[in-house]
């Protein structure tokens, strides 16, 4: 047996795993409340209880104090960046995708030249990094240069990442350099129709390991472990990349969607290029990332109960659990305002049921491309925004509301495309498959050093649940 | 490289991609920063990619007959930009039927465009004065 100690820290538990990585199989897991003042006593908390969990398997607490320990986190707000760009379409998108698939939070996403009261809102938004792009490689240099200009006046400690015009990025950070640390690197949109947003995503998780992690004072938690190496969504995303890839000799499970719904947002990772899969079908906006996530602040089965009752509207959810709206904006209602809440009564459970569809549902129209006509004097020419999902096969749910379901594949139809919206670009047959053990985040740090291994604890461990 | 970017497209509804494809070829060819939108293109897009780009000058094609509509307010767009002042040209087939090209020039030229041109216009006779009219020496 080779253990190795795969952790989590939340923003309300610190979750441990082990994995035999000879075997590549989950030998168990533990969790404990996260200890913000002091993450350390949470996380000793959390591997004496593993400890416990292990001695059945044969393994000492010897074994786990000597394990490697490898960590991600979401704790004290995780990772929150501002966005710039100049044009909102093109390069400010582009940043916005760097931003989401480097794991980050994105508070605000702006466009054109920075404002004076831009400058104000982002001191109050408190980013942990801002990532700052604008004009493609030769193109427009006035706007990243007016930006950086207001940005050095900005009363914030904050790492400045440029992935803007390469030629005035020198000249951008030399603006910057005095109140900032600055960290230059590719263009996030180099040409019009290209986007490049890796190099960015691995500088942001270089500043996230090597600053981000002091700066939230989680860093204690690395007398513990080895490192805070990236926050949790990135970690997600990762897993959902090699899943998609396969490692050497493995292969990959191609196209895939990753739904993971929290009790504050709904993430939604699309692993896969999403070419029209119709013929002659034209594309339009900007190139869509191998590696996309997305983030829904209003879709939550917890605190954002009543949000995603307001987004998807009251009457919706009632007609498809045969309730009234009053009950359902007052079931939400009281899960919004009660942070220990758990379902109890099988009303509770049915709503539960209901709103782990919408998150989905909703959540996952939002990733999907979608189709629209347009006339032409020869006839219709279908036009394709965003990823084409409909051939994805592979549909992997993840968090809590998932895994405690008794009826996880009926939630997860949400993600599936529905006739009420064919434009609508959902994975049209998907095989369903749920993260019963909370691995994806585990396997995603795995993955950096032990592809083979992540790659065949995910394939042991996701169940296919339709 | 001449160092000066075009953007360039077929506005609107039109699917004609096969000028745009030689304009493409001949622009670089004759060393410019080529940004090709491809058919399809809408005036937003123009926009923004001119934007994006630092362009110099917008080549537009218009072939299926509705270039009129298609173009009405797009110097506006761009003045609303805040580039107004980006050199603007349009070719193809821009009406329907025969017209006199006069009235079509004019027509055009009032809509913004600095240069208008006729159907079947070759390369080598508009690449010189674009190169003239953006200040390339040869
Ligand atoms: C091939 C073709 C099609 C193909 C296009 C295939 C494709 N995806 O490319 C198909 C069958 C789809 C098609 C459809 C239609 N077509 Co058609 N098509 C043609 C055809 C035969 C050739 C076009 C071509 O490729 N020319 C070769 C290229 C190299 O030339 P070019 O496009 O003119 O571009 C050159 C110059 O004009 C110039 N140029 C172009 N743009 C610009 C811009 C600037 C700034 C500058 C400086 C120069 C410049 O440089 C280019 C290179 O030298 C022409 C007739 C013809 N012989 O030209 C009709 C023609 C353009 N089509 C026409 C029409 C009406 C249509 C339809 C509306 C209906 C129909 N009758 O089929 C539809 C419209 C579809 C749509 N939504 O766009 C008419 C347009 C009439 C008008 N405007 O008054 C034409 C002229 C035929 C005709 N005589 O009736 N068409």
């Amino acid at each position: 047996m080779q253990l190795i100690i795969l952790i989590d820290i939340g923003s309300t538990f610190t979750k441990v795993s082990a994995v035999d990585l000879e075997t590549a199989r989950f030998l168990g897991r533990f969790q404990a409340p996260t200890t913000p003042a002091n993450v350390n006593e949470g996380l000793q908390v959390a591997l004496t209880g593993l400890g416990d969990e292990l001695a059945q398997a044969g393994a000492t607490s010897g074994d786990i104090k000597r394990a490697r320990k490898l960590a991600c986190s979401s704790a004290a707000g995780g990772l929150q960046m501002v966005a710039i760009g100049l044009v909102t379409d093109l390069t400010a998108e582009a940043a916005r995708q760097a931003a989401l698939g480097a794991g980050a939070r994105v508070l605000k996403t702006y466009a054109y030249e920075l404002t004076d009261a831009d400058r104000d809102e982002i001191a109050q938004l408190q980013p942990d990094i801002i990532l700052l792009a604008g004009g493609t490689d030769g193109g427009n240099h006035t706007t990243i240069i007016h930006n950086a200009q207001v940005l050095a006046t900005l009363d914030l400690n904050v790492p400045v990442v440029i992935a803007g015009n390469r030629s005035v990025a020198p000249e951008v950070a030399g603006y910057l350099k005095n109140s900032f640390n600055t960290y230059i690197t590719a263009n996030v949109m180099p040409e019009i129709g290209r986007l490049d947003v890796e190099p960015a995503r691995q500088v942001i998780r270089q500043v996230f390991m090597d600053t981000i992690v002091q700066a939230k004072g989680l860093a204690k938690a690395e007398e513990l472990i080895e490192g805070i190496f990236m926050p949790t969504p990135a970690a997600v995303l990762r897993a959902g990349t090699l899943l998609s890839k396969g490692a050497p000799g493995l292969a990959g499970w191609g196209d895939l969607l990753i739904v993971d719904v929290g009790g504050a947002t709904t993430d939604v990772h699309s692993l896969g290029m999403g070419h029209p899969s119709r013929s002659g079908t034209v594309m339009r906006g900007l190139p869509e990332p191998f590696a996309k996530r997305t983030v829904e602040g209003d879709l939550g089965v917890r605190v954002s109960a009543l949000p995603l009752v307001e987004a998807v509207g009251a009457e919706v959810i009632a007609s498809h659990l045969g309730w009234d709206p009053e009950e359902v904006r007052g079931a939400a209602a009281k899960i919004t305002a009660n942070q220990d809440y758990l379902p109890q009564t099988s009303e509770d459970v049915e709503f539960d049921q209901a709103l782990g569809y919408f998150a989905a549902k909703t959540a996952v129209g939002r990733h999907a491309g979608r189709l629209s006509e347009v006339y032409t004097p020869t006839g219709a020419v279908w036009i394709q925004e965003g990823k084409d999902l409909s051939q994805f096969r592979a549909v992997i749910a993840t968090g809590g509301v998932f895994i405690n379901s008794s009826a996880p594949a009926a939630m997860l139809e949400g993600a599936a495309r529905d006739n009420s919206d064919p434009l609508a670009l959902k994975p049209v047959d998907p095989v369903y498959y749920l993260d019963g053990d909370y691995l994806l985040a585990a396997a995603g740090l795995l993955a950096e050093d032990y592809g083979q291994a992540a790659f065949r604890l995910m394939e042991h461990s996701l169940k296919r649940v339709s | 490289m001449n160092g000066k970017t075009l953007v360039l497209g077929v506005i609107g509804s039109d699917v004609h991609a096969v000028g745009n494809k030689i304009l493409e070829i001949s622009l670089k060819e004759a060393g410019f920063n080529v940004v090709n939108l491809g058919v399809l293109v809408s005036q937003k897009e123009f926009v923004e990619a001119a934007l994006e780009t630092a362009a110099d000058a917008v080549l537009v094609s218009s072939l299926y007959g509705h270039a009129e509509i298609d173009c009405r307010g797009l110097r506006e767009a761009f003045i609303e930009a805040g580039i107004g002042d980006i050199r603007l040209y349009i070719g193809g087939y821009l009406v329907v039927g025969n017209q006199p090209w006069e009235e079509t020039r004019a027509k055009f030229e009032a809509l913004g465009f600095d240069r208008v041109y006729p159907p079947n216009t070759l390369p080598e006779e508009f690449i010189p004065q674009l190169k003239q009219d953006l200040g390339i020496e040869e």
